[in-house]
């Protein structure tokens, strides 16, 4: 059996009470949600932490709320969100983002928040105890060197979830606690270009809530790239938005690339080749051409780098197509 | 005042609770006192501390399926629950397929058909089957193989388990010319 390492577990009852604890523990104490990110890197020792704080108990982390748009709890399970009436209908990139992580199983257990804090992966880091400790430990876990980049001095660990390129894409907004308070920010500034420090949340912030933006004439789409049409993460996910005028015209855009850095990447060069023109072959084919151009993956994931980077152009040409009415 | 299940385990097992948590599992309809370790996966649970060993354990890491469990109803991987946070809910194994009248109908249609070689996946393929025949009696073949997605197989090439939940399905809806053979 791969056990657990030993730890003490809490269970609060409410958001102020887990804010509370974490306060007092410390570094020492991990938030626990679903389990599905946190427990297999548990057994593989990336994460150890002394004392687990449980989010099950915690009721206003739970549900969807709809008001104009929708707001989800981040303790949500996923296949809670991905089988949510409005979502579906309002949010279906989001639905089929989620719909495509992992397995039925795990959506069970895993949680929308969780997936959006998921901590990052690499073929050096998502390894066993043993074969970590033999071929020497990387920078990301126990050791000082970048086996991707030996000569880089950051990590290069990449951004696997599905949900947050189209959560990017679309603009949503994500609310954080601490025992000082509450902040909203845009989910886009939450991430941060580097694989251990991936996050701009502090250790004692909470991620209590994810906030849609209205639907009202925008479009997205959502595509993923894997060997397997289940378990594996993405090896290249794409999310397209755009806001098209009656007569077809890009007036907005985003395409955000997933799996091909430490953040969701947004194809700044893409939005601004959309803009004002009208969403044709020709013009998706130079979008797609500039996103393959912004895209560096390095050889830390599935597949071979050289074929990964050429797929980022057929998958974002593909991903823009569903865009069109 | 009666005695507790958790009092009774208490009084009779003091060495066995040292430095383990006391809770009542509700497994396949029953009300088990069990004593295990806080860290410890419902897998690990289920297997050491019940003895129930129908449920497998194979990658651990949530990428394989074969320990999958019901809970309240719905698959989730056994490997990573902690047996701790299912205390309350009703837990299904698939030592709990079976009736005193006989197999499961999913069971019965896996004998059948050879959905079963090895059988290490077995298990977990008839609970996540279970929940979909539960929710859904007369699933496509595409709904099938989706319900299925999360449990991975590597004798039957996975055609063997699609025919045999569809039989299953057609029998527990009735069709009079798919009787088990008697």
């Amino acid at each position: 059996m791969m056990r657990l390492p030993q730890f003490r577990y809490l269970a609060p009852g409410n958001v102020d009470e887990a804010l509370g604890w974490k306060a007092e523990a410390g570094p020492e104490a991990m938030y626990l949600a679903g389990g599905t990110d946190l427990f297999p890197n548990m057994k593989r020792r990336h994460q150890t932490p002394g004392i687990l704080i449980s989010l099950r108990h915690v009721p206003e982390l739970r549900g969807v709320r709809e008001n104009g748009a929708v707001s989800i709890g981040a303790a949500e399970i996923l296949s809670d969100v991905a089988a949510h009436a409005r979502v579906r209908a309002d949010y279906p990139a989001l639905a089929h983002a989620v719909d495509s992580i992992s397995t039925p199983i795990l959506r069970n257990m895993g949680t929308i928040g969780g997936n959006a804090l998921l901590d990052t992966r690499c073929t050096y880091y998502n390894q066993d105890l043993q074969w970590r400790k033999s071929v020497d430990f990387c920078m990301k876990r126990d050791g000082t060197v970048c086996w991707v980049a030996p000569a880089s001095p950051r990590c290069w660990a990449v951004q696997s979830s599905d949900s947050v390129p189209v959560l990017v894409a679309i603009g949503a907004e994500v609310t954080l606690v601490s025992t000082g308070g509450e902040r909203r920010i845009p989910i886009a500034d939450l991430y941060r270009d580097d694989g251990i420090d991936y996050l701009t949340k502090r250790p004692d912030e909470l991620l209590k809530e994810i906030h849609l933006p209205p639907a009202d004439g925008w479009r997205a789409a959502y595509r993923k790239l894997r060997r397997r049409g289940a378990f594996d993460f993405p090896v290249l996910g794409v999310a397209a938005w755009a806001r098209l005028s009656g007569a077809g015209v890009v007036e907005e855009a985003r395409v955000v690339l997933g799996g091909v850095g430490s953040h969701p990447i947004q194809a700044e060069s893409a939005r601004e080749i959309l803009l004002g023109n009208r969403l044709e072959p020709d013009l998706v084919r130079a979008a797609a051409d500039a996103c393959a151009r912004s895209a560096r993956p390095l050889d830390n994931t599935d597949f071979t780098l050289s074929w990964r980077k050429e797929m980022v152009r057929v998958m974002v040409a593909r991903t823009l197509g569903d865009l069109v009415p | 005042m009666t005695e507790s299940l958790l009092q009774i385990l208490r009084r009779q097992q003091p060495e066995a609770t040292a430095g383990k948590v006391l809770g009542v599992l509700r497994v396949n309809g029953e009300e088990l006192a069990v004593a295990f370790a806080p860290h410890h996966t419902l897998l690990e649970v289920l297997r050491e501390d019940v003895g129930l060993t129908g449920t497998k354990h194979g990658c651990e890491l949530g990428e394989c399926g074969t320990c999958t469990v019901l809970l309240d109803g719905r698959p989730v991987l056994s490997c990573l629950a902690l047996a701790l946070e299912t205390l309350g809910h009703e837990i299904t194994t698939v030592e709990g397929l079976a009736t005193p009248a006989g197999l499961d109908p999913l069971q019965q249609a896996f004998a059948e058909l050879g959905a079963a070689q090895c059988g290490y996946c077995t298990p977990g393929f008839l609970l996540a089957g279970k929940a979909l025949l539960d929710a859904e009696p007369a699933p496509s073949r595409d709904r099938i193989r989706e319900a299925l997605a999360g449990n991975l197989c590597r004798c039957t090439g996975y055609l063997k388990i699609y025919e045999a939940v569809e039989l299953a399905a057609q029998r527990m809806r009735g069709s009079p010319m798919l009787r088990e053979p008697s």
